[in-house]
């Protein structure tokens, strides 16, 4: 990530730097903390959530709920009590690593925007729910949390209000499931990170039974800047490609010249990302198919590309934003095994907790496996859809396996003949 | 024949009284002041104990427990259930392979069976010398380097088979 | 009440319940596991998919968990519907891919829920075609037996044993589908309820084991409805025979007392009723040898006994039912008959009577127990004497969960938000004891203090509730203020319970508690009071002496018997060593000549001159009174006689009404059972309404008499083929409306079995005990016929002024050299029956004695080491024990162990150490 870039165009990453990130002075002679400040002393906690519902930011961790509306939910006024704001950090999405750029490159902006954040919701405590591997994240935000401490912007009565808010990094120890919100605080308790049932939503009674929000990483770093910015700007930065306001991490991997992430107005197109930013594939690969947001999100074909990358769009095609990182399949791999692959990653991370996940995962990947070698058998092919009936949505407890079936309905969907090819032939003549 | 070289149940040390080290003491009860309830420490007081032990002895469950004011059985449930905590012993060195989607469309089955190879061991095994253990891991958010691995804290990307024995030297 | 649509027709229901709970109510089929009727819905198995509709013109609908969703009037759902159907079948398909199909070697098999929801969903074929995951086993100790493989992973085991009984050994290890149940390591289930999971797991995983040693289908027992025998709280089993055997013991649900859980002494201490060495033969001794002879010979032998006695007396019974009492009774006399309490437990059973009769305060049920939001255990370890009451306060304390999720409009069937929103918090329970008990997790606030100082603190709470209630003087500083705090709390609370009882003997402490419950009275409060007792039938045995009566405890007539004064006793079920020193009994027996009914080879029945073999609760019918004052009926299980035309063994009742035929050269009077219970109720008007516990023996449903045998019971022509190949008919019951068959009536009609006259749960579909479903008015509520039993006692509307105890005793001061004897109890060991069942004698203690670490320190002493007891009249040597919460000056000694000597509670007691040469 370049040090040249705008932070009117790009906001987000303007101020990264991998390898030595802005300490807080620097942040804030980069004009950091000042959005802390005009909320703090200028706003009341109802002005950010109304200005963050105005600025129509949606959630970046997968789902796009309005994150306005979703702090609008949380009790406010002086018999509140405790409440909790978590940053959902978890990032394992397979196909995703944005958040990690912002909190290795950038921490104190993820840092003001968990104080920010919380003052909107009068939060007593903020935890970032980060997963265990991401190390250097860790080391990094801790010491922003440290420093930002050191200068008032946590602790007690900040910047002489009457509000105080402390400030903690949660490490995990691994589980793809930790990043459902609810897994995450049952995980945060200190508990199996089985999900919970909802309702009641975490808003209402979240950590320890108490009102807590849930946001990803990219979510809260957008809201220093459109406190500092306003609503309109927010909107002006999508530069009229799509509803979606604001900029969005966009990324790609898998065989293309130049993998990575970058920031860009929401709405740039798939192909603009795969072919002008990431250099289009590996000399001699064709695209096969992609995944337009994670492993969990239905794949789209080449023919979607000139798709707008915003959430509305993706669903009318039949798929998910996601994460909005892209995963590209090239021509010469194999289907099947790209499936598998996929499908042996959610049957090991589910929670076991509900039974068409925890026991119909296992089978699709030895269904798969089975196809890959050619073993597959009549009726196969049927067990599958079956599969991606029986663990869709409602039918399982939480969006883990529905989120699995994603990418097998949609291939089932679009190559149909290589799921037939790996069906074995009875011997001629014997069957019949 | 590989599998002979491989740790067996067996070969795990006698079950001896767990100490819980001062410091890891310490450390874990800084932890629980975090929190509101102590419970929550629980995934970071095992991680303490790792830190110490390269694993968690199984005596540590119990005393972790203690410590925490819950039942062992509660301890032992998030020990098993989350996948970076330990319950057998591993080697000095950790070797977490991505092996989720991106990274196997870039080349990890080539690195990893490189790995095994390598080392002689198959996946969640231990190399006899106790210098390495091989685990696969989902996705490590470096998708963009895979294929990708992880050695202890350290994260290396863009890797090939032929890189392998060079990593390794790395890591005595 | 919501209106709901099933396929197309309303219903009304109850709003605040689940669709799953309102759909079973109703009658419905619909399969589910994960969710029981104790537990509350958590979603997780995914079984009981209906599809829900948005409105009467909605065709489309969606899937939802019937569990999950709440019965809101217009809903419109669809058991029915194809979609859904197929959702269901497919669930049983996913949980069986790794299930081993061992049915016919699983001890689960026909009694099983997970084969009952299999059929129910119609899945039949298998299409999963790779390699199972397996699991090793573990060791849970004598009563669980561990089948891992067998597991479906519905979480209820875990939220059994963690959530509703507090057990903290027991837990679920590993993700995904590796999810393993069982404990950290092998050992020893710790939950003195942990045998419940033999019901609660809807499949194989736990099973009795007991019962696996002797194995026999559910279809295959004969059955009972009977009466927990183990302590007073007369929770409802189902004891299952076959060939002449218990084999295991089920829970017999009632809404009102134990609904669907038991304590593992009652499940699993039934193992005396097999043992070989009881008698079943008469015994009598001839020229100084005692051997067996014929039944009339031992009758003969008897009545000339009692003919030639100067006086003969009748010691009676706890453990033995209202109708052989009072057959005693009739065959010696009232001014005779001793009721065959100890002489201070006899004193402190009267005051419970007396407590029930005087009828200030409502004394709760088992159920009624479980909603309180404050209590006060004053005295009694619950978990040892009384043991399900244990289970029962700890759902009091988390009552709370569900009282803060309503206040967010959270229904209290959402069992996982409950524990979210409530985490810690629970009602207040004060556990003021002794020593330190197995509920003290539950205490808000724990007090160990000698039983004098225990019942200066219930006073002194009784007064600071009402003024009136007598004053405490000189109360320790730290109890005064514990008293406000109690007092306080209890005030505050809305349903305010009360517990104690007889268990460290002492009636001072009995009566603090009931001043504490009358002074809540007074106040207003809706409380109740709670008093445990010693036997199954201590309180029945109590009530056949009159209000205005004598002490009538085995104190007197030992003395009787010492003196020459009476020279015959007639011991009916009593083993006298348990209830008075070994000197005491033998001084008094010296000079006498006894006739000893009973179906254990106790001491006392050693020393007999006549032995006659009287019926255990399995081959006996009876009465009895629980704590609550519930007459309850057992029926006989079996008929011993039918493998073993030789044994003598006979109710009780049925021998004494014979001896005193004889001895008056009459015809037998009675005839039968109901003819023994009705001449009780009208000798006894308040036990007048102990007819009503159950319906005569000439009662018939549609004309037949209901089976014990289910109706799939096999191999009857085949199973004394040993004996005789001619298959005898089946024996016949005079005695009640039950038949020795799997002809009658069995099933379940709804709303036509009576309760008490209902052996086994069965319904079609529902082999499992589930099937209770079908036999309730609301799932998990009332049984629709009412629940089994009926109260003899209501309380008083308003209480009076004569309610309060007024004797406070002085502060326990400790002495040196001298130590108060106090009793401690084991769930395992100190029950007289359930201790003669080997795997409950295996979880006994060894006898010991236990002191406060800092008492040991001036003997000298520590843990194990050996200390001499002196007590008036006997020595022991025992190893210590060391007890921290026991007070000073305090020596605890083991109650009813066998080994163990009778000691009185509160005697004095020298200790020293053993000097080892
Ligand atoms: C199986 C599963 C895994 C998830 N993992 C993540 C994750 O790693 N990071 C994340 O931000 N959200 C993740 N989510 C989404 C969260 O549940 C939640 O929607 C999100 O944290 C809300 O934040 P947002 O509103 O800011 O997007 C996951 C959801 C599911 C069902
Ligand atoms: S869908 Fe999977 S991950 Fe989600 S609750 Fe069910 S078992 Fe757990
Ligand atoms: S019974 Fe409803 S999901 Fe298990």
């Amino acid at each position: 990530m370049s040090a040249r870039l705008s932070p009117e165009t790009h906001p987000l990453t303007a101020r990264i730097d991998l390898a030595a990130p802005l300490d807080r002075k620097g942040y804030e002679a980069a004009g950091g903390y000042r959005a802390l400040r005009k909320a703090v002393k200028e706003m009341a906690p109802g002005d950010i959530t109304k200005l963050v519902k105005d600025s129509n930011l949606r959630g970046r961790g997968g789902a796009g709920f309005p994150t306005g509306v979703k702090w609008g939910l949380v009790p406010m006024g002086p018999d509140a009590g405790r409440k909790y704001l978590v940053c959902n950090a978890d990032e394992m999405e397979p196909g995703t690593f944005k958040d990690r750029l912002l909190m290795e490159g950038d921490p104190h902006q993820l840092v003001e925007g968990m104080i920010v954040a919380g003052y909107a919701l009068q939060a007593t405590r903020g935890y970032i729910f980060l997963r265990g591997e991401y190390v250097l994240a860790a080391e990094r935000l801790n010491r922003a949390i440290a420093e930002a401490q050191a200068a008032g912007y946590l602790g007690k009565n900040i910047l002489g209000s009457p509000w105080s808010y402390e400030l903690f990094v949660h490490t995990g120890a691994g589980r793809y499931i930790c990043g459902e919100e609810t897994a995450l605080l049952n995980s945060l308790e200190g508990k199996r990170a089985n999900p919970r049932a909802k309702p009641p939503f975490p808003q209402i009674a979240g950590l320890w039974g108490r009102p807590t929000v849930v946001n990803n990483v990219e979510t809260l770093c957008n809201v220093p800047h459109i406190v500092q910015n306003g609503a309109a700007w927010f909107h002006g930065l999508s530069q009229g490609k799509s509803k979606d306001a604001g900029t969005k991490l966009y990324g790609v991997s898998g065989r293309v010249k130049r993998p990575g992430c970058w920031e860009l107005p929401f709405g740039a197109t798939a192909r603009e990302i795969v072919e002008e930013h990431a250099g289009g594939l590996q000399d001699g690969l064709k695209l096969k198919c992609w995944l337009p947001g994670g492993a969990s999100t239905d794949f789209l074909l080449p023919e979607h590309l000139d798709l707008a990358m915003d959430f509305d769009t993706i669903a009318k095609a039949g798929s998910r934003l996601g994460t909005g990182l892209i995963t590209v399949v090239d021509d010469r791999q194999n289907l099947l095994a790209v499936l598998r692959n996929l499908e042996e990653f959610f049957a090991r991370e589910s929670c076991g907790w509900c039974t068409p996940c925890r026991d119909g995962l296992p089978w699709t990947e030895k269904l798969l496996a089975a196809l890959m070698r050619g073993e597959g058998r009549p009726g196969d092919l049927e067990a599958l859809e079956q599969m991606t009936r029986f663990l869709g949505p409602g039918r399982t407890f939480c969006a883990h396996a529905p989120g699995a079936m994603e990418p097998l309905q949609s291939a089932l969907k679009y190559f149909r003949a290589e799921f037939e090819a790996g069906i074995a032939r009875p011997p001629a003549q014997a069957a019949a | 024949m590989s599998h002979d070289r491989v740790l067996k149940l067996s070969d795990l040390p006698p079950a001896q009284p767990f100490v819980l080290h001062d410091e890891d003491r310490a450390a874990i009860e800084h932890e629980i002041a975090r929190y509101e309830d102590p419970r929550a420490a629980s995934i970071e007081a095992l991680k303490i104990v790792q830190k110490r032990h390269g694993w968690v002895p199984d005596g540590a469950i119990a005393v972790i427990g203690q410590v925490l004011g819950i039942p062992a059985s509660d301890v032992e449930g998030v020990a098993t259930f989350y996948n970076l905590i330990f319950r057998r012993p591993v080697g000095r060195h950790v070797i977490k392979v991505c092996d989720s989607v991106s990274c196997f469309l870039t080349g990890f089955e080539e690195v990893f069976a490189a790995l095994q190879r390598r080392l002689g061991v198959g996946p969640g095994q231990t190399t006899a010398d106790g210098r390495f253990t091989l685990l696969p891991i989902c996705c490590l958010g470096a998708c963009d380097k895979g294929p990708v691995l992880m050695i202890d804290d350290d994260t290396h990307g863009n890797l090939r088979a032929a890189d392998v024995e060079k990593l390794l030297e790395r890591y005595p | 009440m919501a209106t709901i649509h099933i396929d197309g027709k309303p219903y009304e229901v109850e709003a605040d319940d689940n669709l799953l709970h309102a759909c079973l109510s109703l009658g419905f089929d619909l399969p589910y596991f994960c969710w029981h009727p104790a537990l509350g819905s958590v979603g997780a198995c995914r079984q009981c998919a209906v599809k829900q509709f948005r409105d009467e013109n909605d065709r489309q609908g969606r899937i939802v968990m019937s569990c999950m969703t709440p019965a809101t009037d217009g809903t419109f759902l669809s058991i029915d519907d194809p979609e859904a159907r197929a959702f269901r079948a497919g669930v049983i398909e996913y949980l069986m891919t790794n299930h081993p199909h061992d049915c016919p070697v699983c001890e689960e098999g026909g009694h099983c829920h997970l084969q009952d929801m299999t059929v129910m969903t119609g899945h039949v074929a298998r299409r999963y075609r790779f390699t199972k995951r397996t699991h090793l086993n573990q060791y849970l100790g004598p009563f669980v037996n561990h089948e891992m493989n067998r597991c479906i992973a519905c979480y209820r085991c875990v939220r059994y044993y963690k959530d509703y009984a507090g057990g903290t050994d027991l837990g679920v290890f590993g993700t995904a589908a590796n999810v393993y149940f069982g404990r950290e390591t092998d050992g020893v289930l710790e939950s003195e309820f942990a045998g419940n999971l033999t019901e609660v797991c809807p499949t194989g995983v736990f099973t009795d084991k007991t019962h696996g040693e002797h194995y026999t289908r559910k279809w295959d027992l004969q059955f009972a409805p009977s009466v927990c025998q183990h302590c007073a709280l007369g929770c409802n089993v189902s004891p299952g025979e076959r060939y002449g055997e218990i084999r295991r013991i089920e829970n017999r649900y009632n809404g009102s007392v134990n609904h669907y859980f038991l304590c593992d002494r009652g499940r699993f201490g039934y193992g005396f009723v097999n043992r070989k060495d009881r008698p079943r033969r008469a015994l009598a001794r001839r020229d100084g040898e005692r051997r067996a002879v014929a039944p009339g010979e031992a009758l003969a032998h008897a009545a000339n006994l009692l003919k030639s006695a100067r006086r003969a007396i009748g010691i009676g019974s706890p453990r033995a039912s209202l109708e052989a009492n009072f057959a005693l009774r009739a065959l010696v006399g009232a001014e005779n008959f001793f009721d065959g309490h100890a002489a201070l437990e006899g004193a402190l059973v009267a005051r419970a009577v007396q407590i029930l009769r005087q009828g200030q305060v409502r004394i709760p049920s088992l159920r009624v127990m479980e909603h309180a939001d404050a209590v006060l255990v004053l005295g009694e370890d619950v978990t040892n004497t009384a043991p399900r009451i244990a289970l029962a306060l700890r759902q009091a304390a988390r009552g709370k969960q569900a009282a803060l999720a309503a206040e967010r409009h959270i229904p209290a069937w959402q069992a996982a938000a409950l524990a979210d929103i409530g985490q810690q918090q629970k009602n207040p329970i004060f556990v003021a004891t002794v020593d330190a008990t197995r509920i003290d997790d539950l205490a808000v606030e724990t007090l160990r203090e000698a039983p004098d100082n225990l019942a200066r603190l219930g006073f002194a709470v009784a007064h600071a509730i009402d003024p009136n209630a007598p004053a405490v003087a000189g109360l320790a500083a730290p109890l005064a203020a514990a008293a406000q705090r109690i007092a306080q709390t209890l005030l505050a609370a809305e349903r305010p319970l009360v517990v104690s009882g007889t268990g460290c003997g002492s009636a001072c402490v009995l009566e603090a508690a009931a001043n504490v419950a009358c002074a809540l009275k007074a106040r207003g409060k809706k409380v109740e009071l709670a008093l445990a007792v010693p036997e199954v039938n201590s309180i029945g045995a109590a009530l056949l002496q009159p209000a205005d009566a004598a002490a009538h405890d085995l104190e007197h007539a030992l003395q009787l018997l010492a003196s020459g004064a009476a020279d015959v006793a007639v011991v009916l079920e009593n083993d006298l060593y348990r209830r008075a020193p070994r000197t005491r009994v033998e001084a008094a027996l010296k000079n006498a000549r006894l006739i000893v009914l009973d179906h254990q080879m106790t001491a006392t029945a050693e020393a007999a001159e006549v032995v006659l073999p009287a019926g255990s609760f399995a081959e006996d019918d009876g009465t009895v009174v629980n704590h609550e004052g519930r007459a309850q009926r057992y029926f006989q299980v079996y008929d011993p006689t039918y493998y073993d035309a030789g044994a003598a063994v006979r109710p009780g009742w049925a021998w004494l009404m014979d001896l005193r035929a004889q001895l008056h050269q009459i015809a037998p009077d009675w005839g039968h059972f109901d003819a023994v219970t009705a001449a009780t109720a009208q000798a006894f008007p308040e036990l007048a309404r102990i007819v009503e516990a159950a319906p005569n023996a000439r009662f018939r449903l549609r004309g037949l008499r209901i089976a014990r045998e289910p109706h799939r019971y096999s191999g009857r022509t085949a199973m004394r083929a040993h004996l005789s190949v001619h298959e005898p008919r089946a024996p016949q019951d005079p005695d009640s409306a039950l038949a020795y068959s799997m002809e009658g009536h069995h099933g379940y009609e709804a709303g036509e079995r009576p309760a008490a006259l209902t052996p086994y749960a069965w319904a079609p579909g529902w082999n499992s005990p589930q099937a209770w479903n079908k036999f309730q008015a609301e799932v998990g509520g009332h049984l629709r016929t009412g629940d089994a039993g009926v109260r003899l006692f209501e309380p008083l509307a308003h209480s009076t002024s004569q309610g309060y105890f007024a004797r406070v005793p002085e502060a326990f001061v400790p002495q040196p050299g001298v130590w108060r004897h106090v009793p401690l109890w084991h769930i395992y060991g100190s029950e007289e029956q359930s201790a003669r069942a080997a795997p409950v004698a295996e979880l006994a203690p060894k006898p010991y004695v236990a002191l406060n670490p800092a008492d040991a320190q001036t003997l000298g002493v520590g843990e194990n080491m050996l200390l001499d007891v002196s007590l008036p009249g006997t020595a022991l040597r025992l190893p210590l024990k060391l007890k921290p919460a026991l007070p000073r000056g305090l020596v605890g000694l083991p109650a009813g162990l066998a080994g163990m000597p009778y000691v009185a509670p509160g005697t004095a007691v020298q200790l020293s150490r053993v000097n080892v040469a």
